[in-house]
C-alpha cells in the first residue's frame, strides 16, 4: 500500500510539493481553503525579476499537479487535527476524516494589511493603494484614480509592514524592494509620461537579477528613488495626495504632492498558519512564522515528527525560493517515510 | 475619502470613561488663555449632567510644561504627582479628570512607567512618604475632560439650543479639528479614536450638527511645540507652524475650528492675529479670521450660553462670524461687560459647589 500524505496549502509550495511526491508515488491529499489553488500568484500579473507572466508559472504547476495520486479538495479547511503515534488524521469543515503517514504544511503567507499603517490612509484616502491593487490595475490594463483619470505621478512607499516595530514586525519581508522596482518599470511602461517615486530605507537587491532590474529601473525608465521613509499621507480637496518624507540623502524634508500612492505591503504568517499552528501544537517563531528545526539544515522540519513545512509559511521567500523550499520538504518527507517513521 | 475607513480605525481605539464621581484638576495655563472654559466645563457637568465633579484647593501645578522643557527632572515630576494622587485619594475620589492636554499626557505617562517599573513607583511612594507624610491609591480611571464631553455628547446635543448649521443655508459648519499632541500622539490607545484619525471633537461636532474637515496638515503642529514657544528665538518657527495649518485649510473653507490643548486654541487664535498683522492675511471667509474654539465653548454655545460668559471676548480672532452663522443671540454692546450680564452665579466660579 502506498503511503499518504496531507498538504495544507494549495499554493506555489502546496502545489510543488504535490506534484513532486506525486511523482515519487505518494498519495497525497491537498487541501485548500479557496476554490481555487494557485494562491498569491492569481492575484500577480508579471513577475520579477524576468517580468514574465504569471500565468506561465501557474501552468507549470497545474501540469505537474495534474496527476490520478493527487486528491485536491478546494473550499476545504481544518477543522481537528490529530497525531496518533504515527499517523496523522483531521478533520475537515465539511466532517470529512483524512488520514496520512506525513503533513506538509504549505499555509504561505498574508499580505501584512496596509489600514494598520493608519498614517499612510489605506482604506480612507480614495488613491492610496497596495502593491496588490496594482498588479489588479496592470491584469486590467488600465492604471488610473478613482476618478478614472490617468495618474501622472505615482509614489512607491517601501517596507509597509517590515522592519517596523511599530507595527510588531520586525523582520524583512526581502522581495517589496524588488516588486517595487518591477512595478515602477511596469507604470512606467502603461503610462510613459508618468513620473515614479520610490521611497526606500534601503534597497535590498539580494536575488538573481534583482540588482540589474534596479539599475534598468533608473537608466532606462527613469524611476526616481528617494531613501527615506514617508510618514504621513493627506488628502487635499482636489483628491491629490500630500505626502511628507524625510529625504535622508539629501539631509532634509521632503513634501511632495502625487496622484496615486501605492503601498508596498510585505508579508506576514497566514491566519490559516496561525490556526494550524494553534490546532496542531507546532512552534512558531518571535516573527509569528512557523519555527522551523533548524535554520541551516532543518529547515522544512517542525518540532513534531512527520510534519514538514513548504515555503513562506517559514519566511518570506520569492517563487524561485518557495520552489526550491518545496522540493527539499519533499526529500525530507521521503526521507522520513523510508527510515525515520516507526 | 471613504469614512468607512475610518470608522473601522475609531472602532479600535475606545476607552473606558468614568460615568460620574470626578476629582477635576484645573490647567496652570487655561484659565489665563480660555478663563471661561473651565468654568463653562463645571456649569454642563453640574447643572446640565447632575455630576459629581471635586476640585480641592491644594491641588498644584503637575510640572508638564517644565518636564517637557528640560527643567524639571522626572522623578521631580513624578513626585509632585503622587502628591497629586495622595489628594484624590485623601478626598474619596477615583475617577481623575485633568483640564488640561498635557497633564492628561503625563498622568498616562507616569502611570504607564509604574506599570512597567514598579520598582520606580515604590520609590517614588517613598518620597513622597518621606516629603509629606502622604500616600496615595493608582486613579481607577484617568480621562481628559474632553473625553467626559466626548462620552455625554449626545445628552447636550439632547439639551441644545443651537445646532452647529448655518442658519442661511441649513448646511452643516465644517468645522477643523486639532487635538493637543499629548493627548494621543504618545499612547494612541489612550485618545478615543487615536492618534492619526482621532475621533474625540468629531464625536462631538457630528453629533452638534457639524462636519469636520480632514485637510493635509491635519496633524501638523499648532505651533505651541514647548521649545517653539517658551524659547523667544524660536517663536518665528511657532508662526509658520501655525501658517503652514492655515495655508492648508483654507481651501476647504472652514467656519470654525475647535481644540482640546491648552496651547492650540491659543495659538491658533492669536497667531491669525499676528499674521494678519505682519502680511495682512486672513484665512476665513469674506477676509476675516477662523475663529478657534474649545471644546467646552462650542459645548456652551450648543446649549445656548451667553458667548460673553464663555469668555469668547478674550479671543484674538473675532468669533462673531460664526455666531452669526448659526444664529446664536448676543449682545454686541455687553462683549466686555462680562459682570453687568453674567448669568452664571458666582458660586460657579468656586470650587466644590
Amino acid at each position: 500500500m502506498s503511503k499518504q500524505v496531507i498538504i495544507i496549502g494549495g499554493g506555489v509550495a502546496g502545489l510543488e510539493a504535490a506534484g513532486q511526491l506525486s511523482k515519487a508515488g505518494i498519495e497525497v491529499s491537498l487541501i485548500e481553503k479557496e476554490n481555487k489553488t494557485g494562491g498569491h500568484l492569481n492575484k500577480w500579473y508579471k513577475l520579477f525579476p524576468d517580468r514574465r507572466n504569471s500565468s506561465e508559472v501557474k501552468e507549470y504547476l497545474d501540469g505537474i499537479t495534474h496527476h490520478d495520486g493527487i486528491k485536491l479538495l478546494t473550499n476545504t479547511t481544518i477543522e481537528k487535527f490529530n497525531r496518533n503515534k504515527s499517523h496523522f488524521s483531521i478533520i475537515t469543515n465539511e466532517g470529512k476524516e483524512l488520514t496520512a503517514d506525513a503533513i506538509v504544511v504549505a499555509t504561505g503567507f498574508d499580505l501584512f494589511k496596509s489600514a494598520r499603517k493608519e498614517e499612510y490612509g489605506y482604506g480612507i484616502y480614495d488613491n492610496v493603494i497596495t502593491s496588490t491593487d496594482l498588479e489588479e490595475m496592470f491584469r486590467k490594463g488600465k492604471i488610473v484614480l478613482s476618478n478614472g483619470n490617468v495618474p501622472k505621478t505615482i509614489g512607491i512607499v517601501h517596507c509597509v509592514g517590515s522592519r517596523d516595530e511599530k507595527v510588531g514586525n520586525l523582520y524583512c519581508s526581502k522581495l517589496c524592494c524588488v516588486t517595487a522596482v518591477k512595478q515602477a518599470i511596469e507604470i512606467r511602461e502603461h503610462l510613459p509620461e508618468s513620473k515614479v517615486f520610490c521611497f526606500y530605507m534601503d534597497m535590498r537587491m539580494g536575488g538573481a537579477f534583482y540588482e540589474e532590474l534596479y539599475r534598468e529601473a533608473q537608466e532606462e525608465w527613469g524611476v526616481n528613488f528617494i531613501r527615506g521613509k514617508v510618514s504621513e499621507a493627506g488628502e487635499a480637496i482636489d483628491n491629490k495626495l500630500i505626502i511628507k518624507v524625510e529625504d535622508t540623502l539629501a539631509g532634509r524634508p521632503l513634501k511632495m504632492e502625487v496622484d496615486l500612492l501605492v503601498l508596498m505591503a510585505g508579508m506576514e504568517m497566514s491566519e490559516g498558519g496561525k490556526k494550524i499552528a494553534k490546532m496542531g501544537g507546532l512552534n512558531t517563531g518571535e516573527n509569528r512564522f512557523f519555527a522551523v528545526a533548524d535554520h541551516h539544515y532543518g529547515s522544512n522540519r517542525s518540532n513534531i515528527k512527520g510534519v514538514f513545512y513548504a515555503g513562506t509559511c517559514t519566511a518570506p521567500m520569492s517563487i524561485t525560493e518557495t520552489i526550491s523550499h518545496a522540493r527539499a520538504a519533499v526529500s525530507e518527507v521521503m526521507d522520513y517515510l523510508k527510515n525515520e517513521r516507526k | 475619502m471613504k469614512i468607512e475607513g475610518k470608522k473601522a480605525i475609531w472602532k479600535d481605539y475606545q476607552k473606558e470613561i468614568a460615568d460620574d464621581k470626578f476629582y477635576y484638576v484645573r490647567s496652570c495655563v487655561r484659565q489665563n488663555f480660555f478663563p471661561g472654559s473651565e468654568t463653562a466645563f463645571l456649569k454642563i457637568m453640574r447643572d446640565e449632567l447632575k455630576k459629581d465633579v471635586y476640585e480641592h484647593p491644594c491641588h498644584t501645578t503637575c510640572t508638564g510644561i517644565g518636564y517637557h522643557s528640560d527643567i524639571v527632572p522626572v522623578e521631580t515630576t513624578m513626585t509632585v504627582v503622587a502628591r497629586q494622587f495622595a489628594i484624590m485619594t485623601e478626598a474619596g475620589y477615583e475617577n481623575l479628570l485633568p483640564s488640561c492636554i498635557t497633564s492628561f499626557g503625563l498622568y498616562t505617562e507616569i502611570l504607564d512607567t509604574w506599570h512597567h517599573f514598579p520598582e520606580v513607583e515604590e520609590k517614588v511612594r517613598q518620597q513622597l512618604k518621606k516629603a509629606t507624610g502622604r500616600e496615595f491609591l493608582i486613579p481607577k480611571n484617568l480621562a481628559h475632560a474632553s473625553d467626559v464631553i466626548y462620552k455625554f455628547r449626545k445628552e447636550i446635543a439632547a439639551k441644545a439650543k443651537y445646532k452647529l448649521i448655518n442658519k442661511n443655508t441649513g448646511e452643516p459648519l465644517k468645522v477643523v479639528d486639532h487635538i493637543g499632541c499629548h493627548y494621543a500622539k504618545m499612547f494612541p490607545s489612550k485618545g478615543v479614536g487615536g492618534a492619526e484619525y482621532p475621533y474625540v471633537l468629531t464625536g462631538m461636532i457630528e453629533e452638534w450638527g457639524g462636519q469636520i474637515v480632514d485637510y493635509p496638515e491635519r496633524r501638523h503642529c499648532c505651533g505651541f511645540g514647548f521649545r517653539q514657544y517658551l524659547v523667544q528665538a524660536n517663536r518665528g518657527f511657532s508662526v509658520a507652524c501655525s501658517k503652514e495649518k492655515f495655508e492648508s485649510m483654507k481651501p476647504f473653507k472652514p467656519d470654525m475650528i475647535i481644540t482640546n490643548c491648552p496651547g492650540c486654541p491659543m495659538f491658533l487664535d492669536r497667531w491669525q492675529y499676528v499674521i494678519n498683522e505682519m502680511e495682512g492675511k486672513r484665512y476665513g471667509q469674506n477676509g476675516e479670521g477662523i475663529p478657534v474654539f474649545t471644546y467646552e465653548e462650542v459645548a456652551g454655545l450648543v446649549l445656548g450660553y451667553d458667548p460673553w460668559d464663555l469668555g469668547l471676548q478674550m479671543h484674538q480672532t473675532d468669533c462673531e462670524p460664526v455666531l452669526d452663522k448659526i444664529g446664536i443671540e448676543y449682545s454686541p454692546e455687553d462683549k466686555y461687560k462680562t459682570e453687568v450680564n453674567a448669568v452664571y452665579s458666582k458660586s460657579h466660579n468656586l470650587i466644590n459647589v
